[in-house]
């Protein structure tokens, strides 16, 4: 033991020789380690945001949705022709699909809310009760739609957050009316929402969705007062579309009948295989390919941190020869006072390894920065430049690295390994030299 | 009389590109407790090559050499370097300290190699470093030492194990010739006090000082016969006021 500390000792007092030099090798390691416990971090963040994002979705959900199709097959000469899920078909899943504990038909248009003489743009969302809960929405003040309101076909809102605030500044929303933009009749607005965080578009069948400009009304007052068609003004044209359902959400009993429920409705739908205006989304199924992405962005990851210590090892290894050539003399002078082959191999592992272990040891510190780091960034950009980081999807905009507990020791062991297997072949090296040609060396 | 080491018939051959070299072609003698020998001879003659065995750094071609009761022409190699940690003191004509370390600290080196180095042992080195006249640089390194205060700290070095005896090679090859004489004298009363010295040199001079001197040539004894004209060096560089001279001098 006395032996270890001694060479310990020693090898620092040879390190402080080529300050610089060791520092250097230092370097390298430190990037490596700390490049592996900020990857991870940031890898296991990123999954994490999109694992949260579809289990807000639900994993007993299935989404069937409506897929606008290019202009040219919708619209002909005497105007636009239907397209998409019709309530028919919906009145069908329910009815024919024993495993659906509930459906909500849900039908979406962008619209101008007015109150007064303020102006919000915003969504217009037809929909049922279930919404709310399906959505995970949480009502404020008031309440959300009820099942009277849909069968009586009332005239009743609901606001979300933004859209509230907006409208209302000052006043209190519930029990006042507001208009919509192009329709002449009001909505009574009967509850407010808190603030819910927008979800990340998944694959290329369900886009972003932003909750905080939506106003909520009751699907069948929607149909008798909107209609199917709906002309949006764009400028100086006229864009019509016919499409009785935007979305089904449905939901089973249980989660293991997710996937057959899904592949029935599928069936049901075949119909619209030719001009492909339906989709049909599984968010359990999307979990398990997130899980899947999981694994292998780590692998991936893994890889890159692999090989950038394998780098910072070269590095080490690189100067350890430059340094038994160097100090050959001393090798020889320490063969000749006694030292055996492994007392040379241990004194200049020892080095190589302390050498990578203060790598390590800083960039471990380095990696507990990640977060903090990442959170400073976020600051910056959002104070100078706003759009960028409007401009960056959602889960990256959200990201929290988390520093996996279990990055810390892998990185630390394999900066010691690294030090055992690149400064290996330089010890060797040192110890198998000739002592009387070692002694000789200038 | 103890013998500190004895060669019988001690060859060496080198093979350079298919070659055979005969650095030694059998050496015979015995060197006994206490004595100082001088080994001379011209260049090429062997000199090197027989301290070099002597010093357990190199194994002969043939022939035994006793380090005390024990044949080390046949150990392994850490057998070597563990009869180098233990019973040789090795002086160089380099000095060859280690340069990122103290005085104390490279006296220290045979030791740790021993497998030993306690708070007495500490100890002892400061008061070896003492005895060669460098109390007063401990923490000092080696380049901040004159030749001949570096050749001192060797020479602690040498003795710190205690060794059956003290090989020189040279050891005042690159000194002037009162620095000379100071390590010749510091020898002598190490002698003196008992320690068996074998050292090369090329100067009769130095030779001069040595109690017995054997002449090789052409990698065999050409004599060997007690020196019958030894010259005693002067005690008086060996006061602290010389050691203080000299820091004068170098400082
Ligand atoms: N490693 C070696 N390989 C081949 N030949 C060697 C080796 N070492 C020494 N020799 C040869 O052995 C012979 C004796 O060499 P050695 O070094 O012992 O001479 P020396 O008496 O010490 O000479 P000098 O006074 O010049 O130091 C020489 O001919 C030399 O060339
Ligand atoms: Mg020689």
């Amino acid at each position: 033991m006395g032996r270890w500390m001694h060479t310990i000792r020693m090898g620092c007092k040879s390190l402080t020789l080529h300050p610089m030099r060791s520092a250097l090798t230092i370097l390298g390691i430190f990037i490596g380690v700390a490049s592996v416990i900020w990857l991870l971090a940031i890898g296991e963040g990123i999954s994490r945001e999109a694992q949260r994002q579809i289990e807000q979705l639900g994993a007993d959900t299935i989404i069937v949705r409506s897929v606008k199709p290019p202009v040219e097959v919708t619209v002909d000469r005497r105007g636009p022709t239907p397209y998409g899920l019709k309530r028919a078909e919906y009145e069908r899943i329910v009815e024919t699909v024993p495993t659906i504990k509930s459906a909500i038909p849900i039908r979406e248009i962008r619209r101008q809310f007015r109150y007064r003489s303020r102006l919000v743009d915003g969504r217009l969302v037809g929909c049922t009760p279930e919404y709310a809960d399906v959505n995970k929405l949480v009502v404020a003040r008031g309440r959300f739609l009820e099942e009277t309101d849909i069968l009586k076909k009332q005239d009743v809102c609901v606001l979300a957050a933004r859209v509230a605030e907006r409208l209302f500044p000052l006043e209190d929303p519930i029990g006042k009316r507001i208009y919509i933009s192009e329709h002449t009749d009001f909505y009574q607005v009967v509850g407010v929402l808190e603030p819910r965080n927008p979800t990340a578009a998944i694959g290329g069948s369900l886009s972003a969705q932003d909750y905080s400009g939506d106003v909520y009304i009751p699907i069948s007052t929607m149909r008798q007062r909107i209609g199917d068609i709906v002309v949006t003004r764009g400028s100086g044209t006229f864009e019509g579309e016919i499409l009785e359902l935007n979305q089904i959400t449905l939901r089973v009993h249980e989660v293991k009948d997710v996937l057959a429920t899904a592949e029935l409705v599928q069936d049901m739908l075949r119909s619209h295989d030719k001009l492909n205006d339906v989709a049909v989304v599984v968010p359990l199924e999307l979990l398990e390919q997130a899980r899947t992405m999981r694994l292998m962005f780590m692998v991936f990851m893994g890889l890159i941190a692999a090989i950038s210590l394998v780098v910072g090892g070269i590095g080490i290894m690189n100067i350890m020869l430059a340094t038994v050539t160097e100090r050959t003399r001393e090798i020889g002078i320490r063969r000749a006072l006694g030292a055996r082959r492994s007392d040379i191999v241990r004194q200049f592992l020892v080095e190589t390894v302390a050498l990578s272990v203060l790598g390590g040891l800083g960039g471990i510190l380095a990696g507990y920065a990640c977060p903090y780091a990442v959170e400073l960034l976020r600051w910056l950009l959002e104070t100078y430049a706003p759009k960028t980081i409007e401009s960056l999807p959602v889960v990256v905009r959200n990201v929290k690295p988390t520093v996996l507990v279990w990055s810390i020791p892998l990185a630390f062991g394999i900066s010691v390994l690294i030090g055992v297997a690149f400064g290996l072949y330089p010890a060797v090296r040192a110890a198998r030299m000739d002592p009387i040609e070692a002694l000789r060396r200038q | 009389m103890t013998i500190a080491a004895r060669c019988v018939d001690l060859k060496k051959d080198y093979v350079l590109k298919g070659e055979t070299v005969h650095a030694l072609r059998g050496v015979s003698f015995e060197v006994p407790e206490g004595d100082y020998v001088a080994i001379m001879g011209p260049s090429g003659s062997g000199k090197s090559t027989l301290l070099n065995l002597l010093g357990c750094l190199d194994r002969p071609t043939a022939g035994a050499l006793f380090l005390g009761e024990d044949d080390v022409s046949t150990m392994t190699d850490d057998e070597l370097s563990w009869i180098r940690a233990t019973r040789i003191g090795f002086v160089f004509q380099s000095y060859n300290l280690i340069p990122q370390l103290t005085v104390v600290e490279n006296i220290e080196v045979p030791l740790y190699y021993q497998g030993r180095l306690r708070a007495s042992d500490r100890e002892r080195c400061r008061q070896l470093a003492a005895m060669v006249g460098l109390g007063d640089r401990l923490r000092h390194r080696p380049a901040q030492l004159s030749g001949g205060q570096q050749q001192r700290v060797a020479i602690a070095r040498s003795l710190v194990n205690d060794p059956f005896f003290i090989l020189a090679d040279e050891p005042t090859g690159n000194l002037d010739s009162q620095t000379t004489e100071e390590i010749l004298a510091l020898f002598e009363r190490l002698n003196d006090d008992g320690k068996t010295i074998i050292m090369v040199t090329h100067e009769d001079e130095v030779a001069r000082h040595t109690k017995r001197i054997i002449r090789l040539r052409d990698g065999m004894i050409q004599s060997d016969a007690p020196n019958t004209q030894r010259k005693h060096a002067g005690t008086s560089y060996w006061s602290m006021a010389g050691a203080a001279r000299e820091g004068v001098r170098h400082g």
